[in-house]
């Protein structure tokens, strides 16, 4: 199956979605699918007969900079009963760039969104976990967009705030008290 | 040092005594972070064997260690761990920070690492390469022993 006959197919099951399929050097199958309805088309790809994308094996993006629209989001997907593969692919603008979370569809888009959202700043809309995943959680920026300044010289920071609150430290140090012989 | 005629006995000062002591048995805290972890392993094994050093004795627990060797890149995110595992430590104690990355970042000229441990704890030695083989650890070990035989106690 090429990316006509699977964009046929999801067009069949979406009917009004305006996807798109594209062509890719190395002869994988691609799709463009419009930012608005990702999660509806993800349901699809993952329900229809001929196609059950089970398997979301890698979800990250691309940044374009500075074309307009910036960012690509990809969603590598894999049937494994209609032995398929398929990339499917959001444009984003580079002002306010934010879609729709897939972890209702395929739970593993979870981290793989959080890592996104951690490193180019794309927002999930309905993520369970809107944390940053790889770098600290204070962290000031998107180290992957193009415009980063990655040799930024910052002084290291030794110590992190303390785990608990106060309220809680001050109960763990009574309870020791209180065990203690 | 010196040995007294016939009786079995010699006589010393305490300061030699306690460096003698100090430097023919530091134990290393089980800290690796990157690939030069991986030579540390191996300087430890018995191809390279740093038991000849008396170094041997990879610690579990910081507790019980006197030595850390930052062994790879330190990232931003592990700079608080370090310091901590450092400063469970018990003094006397020492740091040898070891490659390239860990001495100035290496080829990791970025936002995500730490440009140098010295940022976060004070380096006794530092040991070139990338990453460095065993027997230039080895020699980074003798060169701290050095170090530890001129520190004064008072």
């Amino acid at each position: 199956m090429d990316s006509t006959t699977i964009a046929a197919a999801l067009k069949a099951a979406v009917p009004d979605a305006e996807v798109e399929p594209a062509e890719s050097r190395d002869g994988h199958a691609v799709i463009y699918a419009p930012a608005v309805r990702i999660a509806e088309i993800a349901r699809a790809l993952r329900d229809a007969p001929e196609l059950r994308f089970g398997f979301l094996a890698e979800l990250t993006a691309v940044d374009f900079f500075p074309r307009e629209p910036r960012y690509e989001v990809v969603y590598v997907l894999v049937s494994i009963e209609r032995r398929l593969r398929l990339r499917l692919k959001v444009r984003l603008p580079g002002t306010d760039a934010h879609l729709s979370t897939v972890t209702g569809v395929w739970p593993a888009a979870n981290w793989l969104e959080r890592e996104v959202w951690d490193l180019f700043g794309i927002a999930f809309d309905g993520h369970p976990d809107p944390r940053r995943l790889l770098m600290p959680e204070d962290w000031d920026g998107f180290p992957l967009r193009k415009d980063y300044p990655v040799q930024i010289r910052m002084p290291a920071r030794t110590h992190e705030a303390l785990q608990v609150t106060e309220e809680e430290f001050r109960q763990n140090v009574q309870r020791d008290r209180l065990t203690r012989r | 040092m010196g040995l007294e005629s016939d009786i079995p006995v010699l006589t010393t000062t305490v300061e030699k005594m306690v460096q003698w002591a100090r430097r023919s048995s530091i134990w290393p805290v089980t800290f690796g972070l990157a690939c030069c972890a991986i030579e540390m392993m191996a300087m430890s094994c018995s191809r390279y064997d740093i038991a000849r050093f008396g170094a041997e004795v990879f610690r579990g627990s910081p507790r019980q260690s006197d030595l850390m060797i930052v062994a790879g890149r330190l990232s931003r995110k592990m700079a608080p761990a370090l310091r901590r595992i450092y400063d469970q430590m018990p003094e006397p104690k020492w740091v040898i920070s070891m490659g390239a990355c860990a001495s100035i970042g290496g080829v990791f000229d970025n936002y995500a690492l730490v440009q140098g441990v010295d940022q976060v704890v004070p380096v006794d030695v530092y040991v070139p390469g990338c990453p460095p083989r065993p027997e230039s650890l080895i020699y980074g070990i003798v060169q701290l022993q050095r170090k530890i035989a001129e520190q004064r106690l008072a």
